[in-house]
């Protein structure tokens, strides 16, 4: 097909490159919604924000609430596990960012940074390790806590502070905060 | 070899066939395709991948038909099987335990191909699609392995699609487009039954291309050494038949130890518990065949180096047919490659076991010298050894083989050719 002797490009070669051209960009928005029909759909894509009441947790306590599918641990921290979040130097962390979805990308992971201001008695994370996903150990008391008293993840050995940081392990990133507001001292709404 | 035989019709029906569609010519030649007449048990797993791939569809299809893919039923649909559907418990524990019976005979179909060496000249093609099959399975397994809807399969799953976040600036959108949510759930198992019902079909059609590419050159060897005259053949049918028949029995006898008296030996207890997204599991672990490379995973202490070490130890099969500079097939003739290939065994065994165990002390640090090893074997090893290993002698040809080991009388010839039935 579209053989010729001449140099110079014919009429029949320009149709004959247009058409093809033409049947391959179609063909490739015709594939799109056969991979796009896989993306989360409009029922889960509908976000759900859940309000979580706090007035029954105590000092050293924690709390796991579903939100999006998801374990999002609500510790109440002790003074001395603030202490230890703020005793660390940035240096010494794995990842440096804050992973706080409350604050601009980028922002330091110190401690402050990490629990909502003027309430850092409270940690609001979601429980998810950012290695492959499994759910650490370490609300419940009797839960090793792993090297930084934190939480464990049992799957692959990855070690989280007492600020959701990840200090030791595989896991790429600190625990990421969720999108939170308190309505009232004892009531936050996520997400 | 394969034009060794022209097909004739031997009446007006197959004749009018043959005109029309020659399909009568292939089934000729699949009884008639010459063997090496020196090829020994470790041969006959082909046979019985293919017996454990029809057994594996049959078994599907049918617990298909009883099986609920979602969320909120799918694990009431399996103890359903178990319990009320007739046979149902002998029909699951035959899929069950026939995912791990594949593997079982494929692993060893693997390596006997790397003892013998037969991924070289003119046999790339044919153990590119041998790699490209064991990828699909290992997809089959993972994905049927979720459809119970148990604890290890919930967690399974949300490991391994983990795997792809990943993957740079795109690991995020890949991994929801694989869940179609933002953890694993209904959508996800939807899709994973809709795929696992799949593959086994692209695996079968596959599976023709790798007999097709094997059909080409023809088979190796346990010598190694390319086949000179049809005194080194048998033909396939009666001998090979009769001896891949008499092997899968063998085979079968293991197979029903499973499935009739310890059907939940290669299972996990986790998983007769329903799936739950808050609580993890103490200690994950996926099925066994895929441990060597979940320890591999493990062994690299940053998730994305665990990612590509991973796929690249499958990745890495690919190119052996080039990384192998020896001339020589068979590791009987290669004293060197011979010890290391058996170093290499325990290595991926130890690398199993080490799979197995939790990700802690000692065992993270023998799983990342293993680690090592298993690329060392391929990307140095194999390469070194094709400069400086001394072969011993080749034998002249099969026939001549065969023969002084057994005597060389004048029976023994007779029995030598036999293709003057």
């Amino acid at each position: 097909m579209a053989v010729t002797d001449t140099d110079e490009p014919t009429r029949r070669d320009f149709l004959y490159i247009a058409t093809g051209s033409f049947t391959a960009i179609g063909g490739a928005y015709l594939v799109w919604p056969l991979i796009d029909q896989m993306n989360p759909d409009a029922s889960a894509l509908a976000l759900a924000s859940i309000e979580v009441d706090l007035s029954s947790i105590e000092v050293g306590q924690s709390m796991t609430v579903k939100w999006r599918g998801k374990p999002v641990f609500i510790r109440r921290r002790s003074a001395e596990e603030i202490e230890a979040a703020r005793a660390v130097p940035l240096s010494d962390l794995i990842d440096p960012e804050a992973r706080n979805d409350n604050l601009p990308d980028g922002s330091p992971a110190d401690d402050q940074n990490r629990a909502p201001a003027g309430k850092e008695e409270w940690l609001i994370m979601v429980g998810i390790c950012t290695h492959l996903g499994c759910v650490p150990k370490g609300q419940s008391m009797s839960d090793k806590k792993g090297d930084f008293g934190g939480w464990f993840c049992p799957c692959h050995g990855s070690h989280y502070d007492t600020a959701g940081r990840i200090r030791k392990g595989p896991a790429p990133q600190n625990l990421e905060v969720p999108v939170l507001t308190f309505l009232s001292d004892t009531k936050i709404k996520i997400g | 070899m394969s034009g060794d035989h022209t097909y004739q019709p031997s009446n007006a029906f197959t004749r009018w066939l043959d005109e029309r569609l020659p399909i009568m010519g292939i089934v000729d030649h699949m009884m008639d395709y010459p063997t090496p007449k020196n090829i020994n048990y470790w041969w006959t797993f082909g046979g019985i991948l293919s017996f454990c791939l029809a057994s594996q569809i049959v078994t599907g299809v049918i617990l298909a038909m009883h099986y609920t893919p979602h969320v909120s039923m799918a694990f009431n649909s399996i103890e359903h099987i178990m319990r009320d559907v007739n046979y149902g418990h002998l029909i699951r524990y035959a899929h069950a335990n026939g995912a791990s019976m594949f593997f079982i005979a494929v692993y060893i179909h693997m390596f006997r191909g790397l003892y013998y060496g037969s991924y070289k000249a003119p046999r790339e093609v044919l153990w590119i699609l041998g790699v490209v099959i064991f990828l699909l399975m290992m997809a089959a397994g993972f994905m049927g392995y979720v459809l119970p809807w148990g604890q290890m399969s919930f967690w399974g799953a949300t490991v391994i699609t983990n795997l792809f976040s990943a993957i740079p600036y795109v690991g995020d959108a890949i991994r929801e487009l694989l869940w179609g949510g933002f953890s694993v759930d209904n959508p996800t198992l939807n899709r994973f039954f809709s795929l696992h019902y799949l593959i086994p079909f692209i695996i079968a059609g596959v599976v023709i291309l790798h007999i097709w590419a094997l059909h080409v050159p023809g088979n190796n060897n346990p010598l190694g050494i390319n086949v000179k005259d049809k005194q080194d053949t048998v033909p396939f049918h009666p001998y090979m038949t009769a001896k891949d028949g008499f092997a899968l029995v063998l085979f079968l006898i293991l197979f029903s130890y499973f499935v009739f008296f310890n059907p939940n030996a290669m299972g996990h207890p986790d998983n007769y518990i329903r799936a739950n997204a808050l609580v993890t599991p103490a200690h994950i672990v996926p099925e066994w065949y895929y441990l060597p490379f979940y320890a591999i995973l493990r062994a690299v202490p940053d998730k994305l180096g665990g990612v590509i070490a991973m796929f690249g130890a499958i990745a890495v099969l690919f190119i052996l047919p080039w990384l192998d500079r020896s001339a020589v097939r068979s590791a009987r003739f290669r004293p060197l490659y011979r010890q290391f290939f058996f170093i290499f065994l325990a290595c991926c065994l130890g690398l199993g076991y080490l799979g197995a165990m939790p990700a802690e002390g000692i065992y993270v640090i023998a799983s990342r010298i293993l680690t090592i090893y298993y690329f060392a074997h391929f990307l140095v090893i194999l390469p070194v050894l094709g400069m400086i290993e001394k072969p011993k002698p080749l034998p002249e040809s099969i026939s001549k083989a065969v023969l002084d080991a057994h005597g060389g009388s004048a029976s023994a010839n007779a029995a030598a050719a036999p293709e003057k039935r």
